[in-house]
C-alpha cells in the first residue's frame, strides 16, 4: 500500500489529459480554455515535484516555482487581451477572433 | 502508512474530479471554484510529497490571486456562455478517444519511468531531516538559481506592464484636476482688469 512516484504520475498524467480534454470540448469558450491552460501546468508541477522528492534533488521544486510564475503571468496577459477582445467585439467566442486588425 | 495512502487516494480523486468538473461546468463560475478546489488538492498532494513551500505558495498564487482573477473576469464580461457551448459535443468523441489514448501512454510511461528510470532506485520519498523545505528550496534558489529567479520576477514584471498596457483605456470628455496647471496659474493669466462703461456692460 506504498504510494510510489508512479501514483503521483499517474494523478498528473490524468490531470494533464482533462486539461487537453477541456480544450477539444470548450473550443469556443477562451475562459474555459485559460483554465485548461492553468490545469496543464498543474499537471506539469506536479510532476515536477514528484519527481524532485524521489530523486531527493531539491532543483525540480525551483522549476515548479518557475513553472508556476509563468502560468500566473499567462493568464494575466491572457485575461486582459480577452478583456481587450471583447471590449472590441463584444464576444468571447473563439472563432470570432478571424481578423488581424483591431 | 495506511493512512497516507488514503490521504493519496483522497486528494488524487478529489483533484481528478474537480478538474472533470473545471471543463463540464455549465456555467464558467462554477469552472472557477472547481478549479480552485483542484488546486486546494493538489496543494494536499505536494504536503502529502513534503513539499510543504510549494504547497503554500499554490494556494497563495493560485488560489489568492490566479482564481480570483478568473472569477473578476468572467463576472465581469457579460457573454452568453449557454450560446458558447452550442456545437461543442460534435468533438467530443474524438476528444474523448483522443485523451484515452494520452492517458493510456502517459500512464506507461509513468510507470516504465518510475520503475526503470532514474527514480527507479530511489529509496522512497525524500524525508527532511534538520533542514525544512522551504530552507532547503531557499538555499538552492537564492544561489546556484539566482538568474532563473531573476528571470521570473523580469517575467512577472513583463506580464505586469503588458496587461496594464492592453487593458488601460484612455478615455476623452472627462474633466480631470490638474494641480500643476492650478498652482501654475499667476495673477496675470488668471484676471483680467475690465473697465466697464455705465449701461453697457461686457461679452465675456
Amino acid at each position: 500500500m506504498t504510494i510510489g512516484l508512479s501514483h503521483y504520475l499517474t494523478v498528473a498524467a490524468i490531470l494533464f489529459t482533462i486539461g487537453v480534454l477541456g480544450i477539444f470540448v470548450n473550443r469556443r469558450n477562451v475562459i474555459v480554455i485559460l483554465m485548461s491552460i492553468e490545469l496543464i501546468l498543474l499537471a506539469v508541477n506536479i510532476n515536477l515535484v514528484a519527481f524532485s522528492v524521489f530523486l531527493h534533488d531539491v532543483v525540480g521544486q525551483v522549476y515548479a516555482l518557475v513553472v508556476l510564475t509563468v502560468a500566473a503571468a499567462e493568464a494575466a496577459v491572457g485575461l486582459a487581451i480577452l478583456v481587450t477582445f471583447f471590449r472590441s467585439r463584444g464576444t468571447i467566442a473563439v472563432d470570432d477572433a478571424s481578423v488581424m486588425r483591431g | 502508512m495506511i493512512l497516507q495512502a488514503i490521504a493519496f487516494y483522497l486528494l488524487a480523486a478529489t483533484t481528478v474530479a474537480a478538474g472533470l468538473a473545471v471543463i463540464s461546468a455549465r456555467n464558467p463560475v462554477h469552472s472557477v471554484l472547481f478549479l480552485i478546489t483542484a488546486f486546494f488538492s493538489a496543494a494536499g498532494l505536494f504536503v502529502l510529497l513534503g513539499a510543504e513551500f510549494l504547497a503554500m505558495i499554490l494556494v497563495v498564487v493560485y488560489v489568492g490571486a490566479v482564481a480570483v482573477l478568473f472569477l473578476f473576469v468572467v463576472m465581469m464580461l457579460d457573454v452568453d456562455f449557454a450560446e458558447l457551448r452550442r456545437g461543442s459535443s460534435r468533438y467530443l468523441p474524438i476528444g474523448l478517444a483522443v485523451a484515452l489514448l494520452l492517458t493510456i501512454e502517459m500512464i506507461f510511461v509513468a510507470v516504465s519511468v518510475a520503475t526503470n528510470g532514474a527514480a527507479a532506485n530511489s529509496t522512497g520519498p525524500f524525508r527532511a531531516g534538520s533542514v525544512t523545505n522551504a530552507e532547503a528550496i531557499g538555499r538552492v534558489l537564492y544561489t546556484d538559481y539566482v538568474y532563473v529567479f531573476q528571470a521570473a520576477g523580469v517575467v512577472l514584471l513583463i506580464a505586469m506592464i503588458g496587461a496594464i498596457v492592453l487593458t488601460l483605456k484612455h478615455r476623452v470628455g472627462i474633466k480631470r484636476q490638474d494641480v500643476g496647471r492650478q498652482t501654475a496659474r499667476t495673477t496675470a493669466t488668471g484676471m483680467r482688469i475690465v473697465s466697464i462703461k455705465s449701461g453697457e456692460g461686457i461679452d465675456a
